[in-house]
């Protein structure tokens, strides 16, 4: 029988170290609510999502209230919608409307996103996803919950180099649209690499066409849990630190197992995947940066850096990969900027620049995340970024993401403001030299040659 | 059997078990386990109980829990036992 012991190790890291579930993310398929005319479509969608995930919101209470561990967000994510618009929509506006109605639609069940406004162009555009992706501006001014994605890479396709161009100007646009909010727009838009099918994270989760009729997938978190965990070992060698890692990442995924498994059942839903990230916040003392210096760096950032975040992936993994019967996902570190106070200070201590992070990319589970720039960098710099990042992916087999915000008036030295999850972040500096005629070639970068595998 | 973990953390005083029992006790609730201890003046209680015969829901038996806690000055925390199985039982 459990001890006394065990129950207060677990309601210690509820109560005091933010273990929590991030988020319960309902995955429905949309494809059946194609068809030729557009207002139809639009109340197939609305139907289909208010009927499939009308329990969603009051089952992550129940289970909240039962097991006494916070589940943080409940959220939806649907087939991408360039698919599901291709037979009838004609104009951006016609796409738009399809935004307003999956707003309307996580406003009803009461979800505080919903993703899935995407494209897969990994080879190239089809011209309803090109029509989408021109559409994104207007539908993430015009929406308060969808978040979009866009995947223009994978190692078996190359890169669309025609879409990392177009995302440039679609992310300025964005970020001009939403001004008035520091251009919040660009934080609900992430452009992937090797885009995973089943992400319960957003902004880049959408239900992959590869899913069932409707899967639960749920994220964990919990890098308050590893840092303190990590305080009980310090100046040991690396052998410790894996070994602690390892098992604090272990427990921390059985609970997204056990809450995994207890939505499905209320839910009636299959369930898909627990995704074992370390997703911080800017809740103190919720932060992966802490957890870097605590493995011994300054700031993060500092030489060394790339290694620290290469263990703790791995070591996230291999804890945690034993404990669930399903895992997938984005599974590992998330390294976002604005969402983390511990990146945060390491900017402003001059300690991280974007190049670092870059580099960091290479080992963590996402890519650059949240990263405020100044507003008039220019399209091609911001697809020259993009282009960089989506490189690694394809190169190292890995998802990569660029989820970055030109931020609109505003110059390296100002902070913006996003609030709430969000957080709040420094302006970065980005290199000022021209890659126009590179962006400007257009076509696709070829598959490496790794990826010929058959 | 539905188990479910009560813990009790608070500043000692008299009558905190007697309390919690008597409330378990007219609720139908059987008592398991209890392991209790003090930490710096600090009253530390953990109880497995099974609710498989009590008449109200987990959500009615948390809450009223809840209010004696408040009650006593004391926090009192129902959950279901699996959160603990599931993280420290392989």
């Amino acid at each position: 029988m459990i001890n006394m012991h065990e129950v207060i190790e677990t309601n210690k890291m509820i109560e005091q170290e933010n273990l929590d579930v991030r988020t319960i993310t309902l995955g429905i398929n949309l494809l059946d609510c194609a068809g030729s005319d557009l207002s139809e479509v639009n109340q197939k969608i609305f139907d289909k999502i208010t009927t499939v995930a009308k329990d969603l919101v009051a089952a992550g209470n129940r289970i909240q209230r039962e097991y006494g561990i916070p589940i943080v967000n409940k959220r939806i994510a649907v087939t991408p919608i360039s698919l599901i618009g291709a037979s009838c929509c004609r104009t951006v506006e016609d796409y738009v409307s399809i935004a307003e109605t999956l707003d309307r639609a996580a406003h009803a069940v009461g979800v505080n996103f919903i993703g899935g406004y995407s494209a897969l162009v990994n080879k190239a555009m089809t011209a309803a996803d090109e029509l989408l992706i021109k559409s994104i501006p207007k539908a993430l001014s015009s929406t308060e919950r969808v978040c979009s994605s866009v995947n223009v890479g994978s190692t078996k396709t190359g890169i669309d180099m025609n879409a990392v161009k177009l995302l440039g100007e679609i992310i300025l646009e964005t970020a001009e649209l939403t001004k008035d909010n520091d251009s919040i727009g660009c934080a609900k838009l992430v452009v992937f690499c090797n885009a995973p099918d089943d992400n319960p994270f957003m902004a880049g989760a959408f239900h992959g066409i590869t899913e069932g009729d409707a899967v639960i997938n749920v994220g964990v978190s919990g890098p308050g849990v590893v840092k303190k965990a990590l305080e009980s070992v310090r100046g040991a060698d690396f052998e410790t630190l894996c070994e602690t890692i390892k098992r604090t990442a272990f427990k921390i995924t059985r609970v997204g197992q056990l809450v995994a498994q207890e939505a499905s059942k209320l839910l009636n839903v299959p369930f898909g995947i627990v995704d074992l990230s370390l997703a911080p916040t800017p809740a103190v003392g919720d932060s992966v940066a802490e957890i870097l210096q605590e493995i011994g760096l300054e700031y993060p950032g500092a030489p060394g850096t790339t290694a620290a975040l290469a263990l703790l992936n791995d070591q996230v993994k291999k804890g945690g990969v034993m404990a669930s019967s399903f895992v997938g996902g984005l599974s590992g570190a998330f390294i976002p900027v604005s969402e983390d106070q511990g990146m945060i200070n390491a900017v402003e201590a001059g300690a991280l620049t974007l190049e670092k992070l870059e580099a960091m990319t290479c080992v963590c589970s996402v890519g650059l995340d949240m990263i405020a720039i100044p507003g008039d960098t220019k399209a091609s710099t911001i697809s020259g970024i993009i282009a960089d990042e989506m490189a690694i992916g394809m190169v190292n087999q890995k998802t990569t993401a660029v989820r970055i915000i030109p931020v609109n008036g505003k110059t390296v030295g100002d902070t913006v403001e996003f609030g709430g999850l969000l957080g709040h972040a420094p302006i970065m500096r980005v290199n000022g030299f021209s890659c126009e005629n590179f962006i400007n070639r257009g076509g696709r970068i070829p598959a490496p040659i790794h990826s010929f595998k058959n | 059997m539905k188990r479910t973990v009560i813990t009790v953390v608070g500043k000692d005083k008299i009558g905190i078990i007697a309390k919690i029992c008597t409330y378990l006790a007219n609720n139908s609730i059987n008592i398991l386990d209890i392991s209790q201890t003090i930490i710096q003046d600090f009253f530390n209680m953990m109880m497995i109980v099974d609710t498989s015969k009590a008449p109200k829901t987990f959500d009615e038996i948390a809450d009223e829990l809840d209010q004696i806690g408040a009650e006593i000055g004391v926090v009192v925390k129902a959950q279901r036992e699996e959160i603990f199985n599931k993280m420290h039982r392989i």
